[in-house]
């Protein structure tokens, strides 16, 4: 009885499959080239001595609420809008994923926030909501990780690729003496901010003064904790010579160092990268790790909060070559694609890394 | 999963208390009191929540809840015969994985949206024929499926994320109804709603649902083929959440291989919530809705007074177990009363 | 979800009980009657067990073929400690299984704990490290109660009431930590220590989960309420009616179970060192994978703390096999999903064969 049936099923789907085949001729393809929604980009005159008015409600959505990286940042954006004399408030989900994001950008939509300063977990899910919330008289900014630029006002880039790529080339080669196997461990294979570095560190280490160093090795512990300490320690035992490893990613730096510390390559093997100070201060003063690199999130969050009350006020509309003052860290200028770079990353180690608390 | 066995309510013996008996049970249900909840969270939210009681939000809304809503359909008659489908979020994630691969392979849409509802099909017979055939329990076979869907989806996909969706499909899975701020979708479960709770509430395969949720094996003497009814309803379930992963997919404009990562646990929760007994053989479709949107309106609501996430976590999880603790108590007390309970 | 009332589509037959260790009759009833079918049962747990055990030398060989580092003292050390989280949630786990209830709360309550040991540390920056660490499993003791109660007295199903909980508890966790996190200079060196002292070259923490596998095993095997506990799992009408405290033989191990993920707490505190509101999200169904891949069954009544513990080994070794062997990352989930079904296949297949030798024994049949 019930294998009669499943003849039946089975046929029943390979007709199905022999209809589709029949629509595949002329639908929606890929090539096919369609319009555009509600594009974005500067609209309008900038009037670069508009009034910044009192009580702007300057809404922060980070990637996920609780993550103290965030919670620090948000903290810079706090400190700019109460300067501003301005509305702050922090919103997001308790976990880091794009369709959540959404429906806080719509509430933040019905409530009528003035600014929406947003860290995206996904450049594109996150569109379509922060189109609606513009058309419906909120301006965007974006801060940490950036959302497709045709959906945001403004970028407040953290610092930029070259440099980041740049200052950790730097530290592994002088820690490493110039010479030596090194690795990288990096966050998932196909993270864009992870592998536009490594890809520019890469061409860093191809210029003659690095010749002696050789890149071995490149693995991803997938930002995960676990994985990242699992990464590490394969990576030590099949490549016995290391010398070196950069890991540039927070997650990826503290399970490595961790690895490393409590390992007998402690003092053999150079681990450096980006971190948070908070979370490798316990390894830099073991010895396991000299210095390594990262922004400062606060000021990242302090320039966002004032992008977002100077786009607010139209005294900037996010075209390329305005400029606009920011409180404590001067004026800066929007370069091209609406993105606005915070400045070179801070290399923390034993001497600084007290002051900072993130 | 409890040690007890439920306590199916005795059908009323005198005749004159058959009506009030009747009104009684109506009053009773779970169904009844989630909707009830439903009507006064709706009130409430609407007189003291600023922005809550507009068509625009009413929108948010409906988008907020649209995924979950759907899967909870077939949800609920699985539910209700005694089984349990874990999968479907990691079926949706796998769907959107292949879609986005489809569509990078170049295949037109047209062609991808009903090779990816066929493609829950088919994850959907796989967990119903080893269910069925192999006499597996659900629970343990769609945590492992649940597991393993997931990681075909980044088999598929990897960490890459397909977002070039032409703006007519994406902006299109969003769109309102014309002349309302309704999104089109709640016609698509208004439409499966009615399919499926009429399937569920008004023929014999819809009773004999319930009947095998309460008693599995009197149902098959009963003539009743039992594997090919919960086959079809693991197919029915793999099928929606392929329908859902396509309207997810182009509602955020993006395919990723962790889409809806999580979202059985809250479609469960939604249908418990509604009213269905973990038991089977117990539970209503215009209930597991009323959970659904429940929810979705606490959700909201909360969001809009600016109360963080962590308290809408510690509501969802009150209202829960007090939505099962309170009516066994209730019964419990009800049967201790007037005739010392058989133990 | 299914219950009693069906033998034949699920995977807990009538003789489920013979295919536990002690069975389920036996411990209520006198025994040389279940004698012979516990004698049986016991071969099949072991035969099972000793699939899951092969399977691990197995993968544990090939890796080693592949990169000879993978069983390096140094390289040992990081995959007993990376198990032991893990072994500890399933033995907790396993004993909820067999009364045939199940605790979806565990990761919840395994990152509350941890938080709370974090909290207690930044607070008391003095606190003796014995004391953090009774707080830690006090935490979890008390969740545990809280779902004990729910399930045993108001007799709500297990599966509702811990998803509900699992909420909760990760609710008042955010809600606690509120965007704080705790770092490794938060807590005293004494207390990180622990996880890096070593007994004769093993890892404090694996010789506690080893201990707490073998004190579950051994309190199951020869306590009277352990075996009760099989009994309450496979026909819970019976065994109350036979005189069992059912109420309470639910209660215990849920209480068990969250003291158990209390010390998972404390421990990840130890080891990572880093600790903030999301530690131990979505545990719960990994740990319920590790008890159901060492043969536990998920509808009661039968399975070992042993096979648990090897399941967790298995899923463990798997992880940290994987990029030792430079398979791509994006398979692990899938293959931990195939062994899943494999395991509760082979479950099904031996329960049957099992069956049917018995019923050709002329036993009771199923």
């Amino acid at each position: 009885m019930m294998r009669k049936r499943i003849r039946y099923g089975v046929t029943a789907a390979a007709l199905a499959g022999v209809m589709l085949a029949a629509t595949a001729c002329g639908g929606t393809t890929r090539g096919d080239d369609s319009g555009e929604g509600s594009g974005g980009g500067a609209q309008g005159e900038a009037d670069p001595d508009a009034e910044i008015p009192e009580g702007l409600a300057i809404s922060f959505l980070p990637k996920q609420l609780n993550n103290p990286y965030m919670t620090y940042a948000n903290s810079g954006g706090q400190e700019a809008v109460e300067e501003l004399a301005g509305e702050f408030k922090e919103v997001g989900p308790s976990e880091a994923n794009a369709s959540s994001q959404v429906s806080y950008i719509n509430t933040l939509s019905q409530q009528g926030s003035d600014a929406i300063v947003i860290a995206a977990n996904d450049p594109d899910a996150v569109c379509g909501a922060l189109n609606q919330a513009r058309q419906a008289g909120s301006v965007v900014v974006s801060y940490d990780s950036d959302t497709n630029p045709d959906c945001r006002d403004v970028f407040i880039n953290q610092a930029t690729a070259e440099e980041i790529a740049r200052v950790q080339v730097e530290m592994v080669a002088e820690q490493i003496g110039g010479e030596g196997e090194i690795a990288f461990l990096s966050a998932t294979p196909n993270a864009t901010n992870q592998n536009t570095w490594l890809e520019l560190m890469e061409e860093e280490l191809a210029k003659d003064e690095y010749a002696d160093i050789e890149v071995v090795d490149t693995v991803y512990g997938n930002d995960d904790d676990q994985k990242s300490f699992n990464e590490m320690q394969a990576l030590l035992q099949s490549h016995p010579d290391l010398a070196g490893v950069v890991a540039p990613t927070t997650v990826g730096l503290a399970a490595a160092a961790r690895y490393l510390s409590g390992s007998d390559y402690k003092g053999e093997v150079v681990l450096t990268g980006l971190g948070t100070p908070n979370q490798m201060q316990e390894y830099v003063e073991d010895g396991t790790v000299e210095e390594f690199a990262l922004w400062d999130p606060k000021d990242m969050g302090y320039l966002a909060g004032y992008a977002a009350a100077s786009l607010s006020a139209g005294r900037i509309t996010g075209a390329e070559g305005e400029t606009f003052e920011a409180g404590r860290l001067g004026d800066y200028e929007i370069g091209a694609n609406g993105e606005v770079v915070l400045g070179p990353p801070t290399v923390f180690n034993a001497d600084n890394i007290d002051e900072y608390d993130f | 999963m409890g040690p007890e066995v439920g306590t199916a309510p005795k059908a009323a013996a005198s005749p004159g208390a058959d009506t009030r008996s009747a009104l009684r049970r109506l009053a009773g249900t779970r169904e009844t009191s989630v909707i009830g909840a439903l009507v006064v969270a709706v009130l409430a939210a609407s007189l003291l929540v600023e922005g809550f009681a507009s068509g625009r939000n009413a929108g948010f809304l409906i988008l907020d809840i649209a995924t979950i809503a759907l899967i909870a359909l077939p949800m609920t008659l699985i539910v209700i015969t005694g089984e349990i489908d874990l999968s479907v979020a990691s079926t949706l994630g796998l769907t959107s994985a292949v879609m986005g691969q489809l569509w990078v392979m170049g295949l037109p849409l047209e062609t991808i949206v009903p090779l990816c509802v066929l493609l829950g099909v088919v994850l959907g017979a796989v967990n119903g024929l080893l269910v069925t055939v192999a006499g597996l329990p659900s629970l343990a076979v769609t945590i492992g499926t649940m597991a393993m869907y997931r990681g075909l989806a980044y088999v598929v996909l990897g960490d890459r994320a397909v977002a070039d969706f032409p703006f007519e499909w994406t902006g299109g899975a969003t769109a309102r109804l014309p002349g309302t701020d309704l999104p089109w979708v709640v016609l698509l479960i208004a439409v499966l709603a009615v399919v499926f709770g009429v399937v569920l509430h008004a023929t014999p395969v819809g009773r004999s649902l319930f009947a095998i949720g309460s008693n599995d094996e009197a149902t098959r003497f009963s003539g009743i083929s039992v594997a090919w009814t919960k086959l079809w309803l693991f197919v029915a379930s793999g099928a929606v959440a392929g329908l859902a992963g396509v309207f997810w997919t182009l509602q955020y404009g993006s395919a990723r291989a962790d889409n809806a990562f999580g979202l059985e646990l809250s479609v469960v929760a939604a249908v418990l919530l509604g009213g269905v007994s973990i038991f089977g053989g117990k539970g209503a479709l215009p209930g597991v809705l009323a959970g659904v949107l429940l929810l979705g309106v606490i959700r909201n609501a909360l969001s809009l007074a600016d109360v963080s996430s962590d308290v809408l976590s510690i509501v969802t999880g009150v209202l829960l177990v007090v939505s099962v603790v309170l009516p066994t108590t209730i019964t419990r007390l009800r049967e201790r009363r007037p005739r010392p309970a058989p133990s | 979800m299914s219950t009693t009332r069906n033998p034949d589509s699920t995977g807990s037959p009538g003789t489920a009980a013979a295919t536990g260790s002690p069975a389920g009759a036996a411990a209520t009833a006198p025994r040389p009657r279940g004698g012979g079918d516990a004698r049986a049962g016991r071969r099949v747990r072991q035969v099972r067990e000793l699939g899951i055990l092969l399977a691990l030398v197995l993968l544990i060989a090939v890796t080693t073929a592949v990169n000879p580092g993978f069983l390096a003292a140094q390289s040992v050390r990081d995959l007993l400690l990376g198990a032991t989280l893990l072994t500890i949630l399933a033995v907790g786990q396993s004993l909820v299984l067999i009364t045939r209830n199940v605790d979806l709360s565990v990761g919840s309550v395994m990152g509350l704990s941890a938080f709370a040991v974090g909290t207690l540390f930044v607070a008391f920056p003095g606190l003796p490290t014995p004391v953090a660490a009774l707080a830690g499993v006090a935490v979890g003791t008390v969740c545990g109660v809280v779902n004990g109660v729910l399930v045993a007295a108001a007799r709500v199903p297990a599966l509702v009431v811990t998803l509900g909980t699992l909420y909760m508890f990760r609710g008042i966790d955010f809600w606690w930590a509120s965007g704080r996190q705790i770092n490794a200079a938060d807590m005293p060196d004494g207390f990180l220590g622990l996880g890096r002292v070593t007994l004769l070259g093993v890892p404090l923490p694996a010789v506690v989960a080893l201990l707490v596998v073998l004190a579950a095993g051994w309190y199951l095997r020869n306590y009277r309420s352990g075996r009760e506990l099989y009994a309450v799992g496979s026909e819970p009408q019976a065994a109350r009616l036979s005189g069992i405290p059912v109420d309470r033989r639910v209660f215990a191990p849920f209480v068990v179970n969250g003291a158990l993920a209390g010390l998972a707490g404390v421990l990840y505190a130890a080891r990572f060192g880093t600790l903030d509101a999301t530690v131990g999200t979505g545990m719960e169904l990994e740990v319920v994978a590790a008890a159901v891949v060492g043969g536990v069954a998920i509808f009661g009544g039968s399975g070992t703390v042993y096979g648990a513990a090897l399941g967790a080994l298995l899923l463990s070794t798997i992880d940290a096999a994987l990029p030792m062997l430079r398979v791509d990352s994006f398979w692990q989930q899938a293959v931990v999903g195939l062994l899943i079904l494999v395991s509760i296949g082979l479950d099904r297949l031996l329960a049957v064969r099992t069956a049917r030798r018995l019923r050709g024994g002329g036993s009771r049949g199923a």
